[in-house]
């Protein structure tokens, strides 16, 4: 017998807003769920069960006193541990900072989603400082895929792909540079967000490469997406990359159908290297919009170039005083990729960074005739965990530099995506980009929720 | 550049940013240096005018 869904944000929220479930019964139901599927799952590092316990009972008291309670009233979620949660320290999957004192304060992320009545319950296992596409660490260990515990969750956010997918949370935040939502969001078969660059606050956030940071969130329904970025949207005046622009809400439109949206595949270097389980899940999806157009981007491998070298050079920089004083101290998969970001030569990042506008302008050519476009999120379903190398278009290549080949030339010039899973026979999930043109997240969630209400695609519940 | 050539750049760009390296370190760090001098010809190869602006804090 097939076991159902695991219960989405939006139901929570529903059945606490109607009196029908108390936020204090959720979070002991989470907490429970935590102490019993995590020594598998790995993705928390930390559970603030106090913490959770007396905002739900706040919460709660709030409903008795016949007060109006917030679109994620009662709605458990975590965070990915470079997300400052105060009285934590912010370890970004780090032996380093571990050592750092606790956070004063929480991110502007989390003061959103808790002023929406959500309710932290911890911080999530990553990949060391976000430079990782695998969900392998150290210090922690790896994150494991709830489809199957011998496989790669995906990195960086690994342990956001982990407790969302294994139904301990309905909604996780995540931080992708380079693809680090999108990449455990197809490896464990889930929805995630990107926003578009600077629309996300990162402020309260251990950063890796700030010309390419985002945070976002990641759920198991396109609603549940919608409803925790509509509560973290909005300007703030400590991410000074974060736009001044108004609350632009997706929800109230998810439904809206896609009649008239113009919808292209990718072609190109967005198949010359996809596995087959990669090129069906994008033809299904493609399928099933009638997208039948195919549109080359210009450039894309120089583009991923070009995220390559910024990200290994700034990384470096950011690291460089505790490479310098601390370099045992590190994830040896990510010291010895940070060591050699230390020597790349300034032209090339500058030259990278002036490539990154002429792309920027090309690809939003494109948009003038299209809505949106879509692309395989990752070449192939979840390696197994340890594996260091996969076969990409005939070659062996090594694995942890190379999973984010479809994922950085859209976020190297911050377009939004959703990532979309889907399952096609009894094998694992694999995400497919719904790419949307800068500020558009409404588009691309439409098409996302049109596609889940048809259910071409949907986050399946894991073996118990 | 050949493995000497990286070699002598490791060397040189570690002794110089104060980074010390253990020698078991070495064959991982020249195969990402490797990996990313690569990506960099990729991005030198393309012309671009020399009133071209780069993108530092970059606005969609």
């Amino acid at each position: 017998m097939t076991e159902p869904p695991f219960p989405t944000a939006a139901e929570i929220a529903h059945r606490v807003t109607d009196g029908a479930l108390r936020a204090a019964d959720v979070i002991e139901t989470t907490l429970q769920r935590i102490a019993q599927r995590d020594p598998v799952l790995n993705s928390f590092t930390a559970v603030t069960a106090h913490r959770a316990r007396v905002r739900a009972g706040a919460i709660d008291a709030a409903h008795r006193a016949g007060q109006r309670l917030g679109p994620l009233a009662g709605v458990p979620f975590a965070v990915k541990n470079l997300i400052d949660v105060a009285g934590l320290p912010t370890v970004a999957g780090s032996r380093i900072n571990r050592e750092h004192p606790p956070a004063k304060a929480d991110a502007t992320l989390v003061v959103r989603l808790e002023r929406a009545g959500a309710i932290l319950v911890g911080a999530l296992n990553m990949g060391e400082y976000a430079y990782d596409f695998t969900g392998e660490n150290a210090h922690d260990g790896a994150a494991r895929n709830p489809h199957d515990p011998t496989r790669m969750t995906g990195g960086s956010s690994s342990g956001s792909g982990g407790a969302v997918a294994g139904g301990l949370v309905p909604i996780a935040l995540g931080s992708d540079t380079n693809g680090s939502i999108r990449v455990p969001a197809s490896f464990c078969g889930i929805f995630g967000l990107k926003p578009t660059y600077g629309r996300l606050s990162r402020a309260g956030s251990f950063p890796f490469v700030s010309s390419l940071d985002h945070l976002g969130p990641l759920a198991r329904s396109t609603a549940d997406l919608a409803l925790a970025y509509d509560a973290m949207q909005g300007p703030d005046p400590y991410d000074p990359v974060c736009a001044d622009r108004p609350i632009e809400p997706a929800m109230e439109r998810i439904d809206a159908g896609i009649a008239g949206l113009r919808v292209a595949v990718a072609d190109g270097y967005f198949r010359a290297g996809a596995g087959p389980e990669a090129l069906a899940a994008l033809d299904h999806v493609a399928a099933a919009l009638d997208a039948h157009a195919r549109i080359e981007l210009p450039e894309p491998a120089r583009a991923r170039a070009a995220a390559y070298v910024i990200s290994t050079a700034e990384g470096a920089t950011l690291h460089l005083q505790r490479l310098r004083t601390r370099a045992a101290d590190f994830d040896p998969e990510v010291r010895d990729r940070l060591i050699a970001g230390a020597l790349v030569p300034a032209a090339f990042v500058q030259q990278a960074q002036k490539f990154r506008r002429w792309y920027r302008d090309a690809v939003q050519k494109l948009f003038d005739g299209l809505d949106a476009i879509l692309a395989p999120a990752t070449p192939c379903t979840a390696p197994l965990i340890g594996q260091k190398t996969f076969v990409l278009d005939g070659v062996e290549m090594p694995l942890r530099p190379n999973i984010g080949l479809y994922t950085q030339p859209i976020s190297f010039i911050g377009l939004p995506v959703v990532a979309v899973p889907v399952v096609l026979g009894e094998g694992l999930p694999i995400g497919v980009q719904i790419i949307a043109a800068p500020w558009r997240e409404d588009v691309a969630l439409r098409i996302a929720h049109e596609l889940e209400m048809r259910g071409v695609v949907y986050a399946p519940r894991p073996p118990a | 550049m050949n493995d000497p050539e990286l070699d002598a750049w490791i060397d040189a760009g570690t002794a110089l940013l104060g980074i010390p390296i253990q020698p078991e370190w070495r064959a991982a760090i020249r195969l990402h240096l490797t990996i990313t001098f690569g990506h960099a010809d990729t991005v030198l190869a393309f012309e671009l005018p020399d009133e071209a602006e780069p993108a530092p804090v970059f606005r969609a």
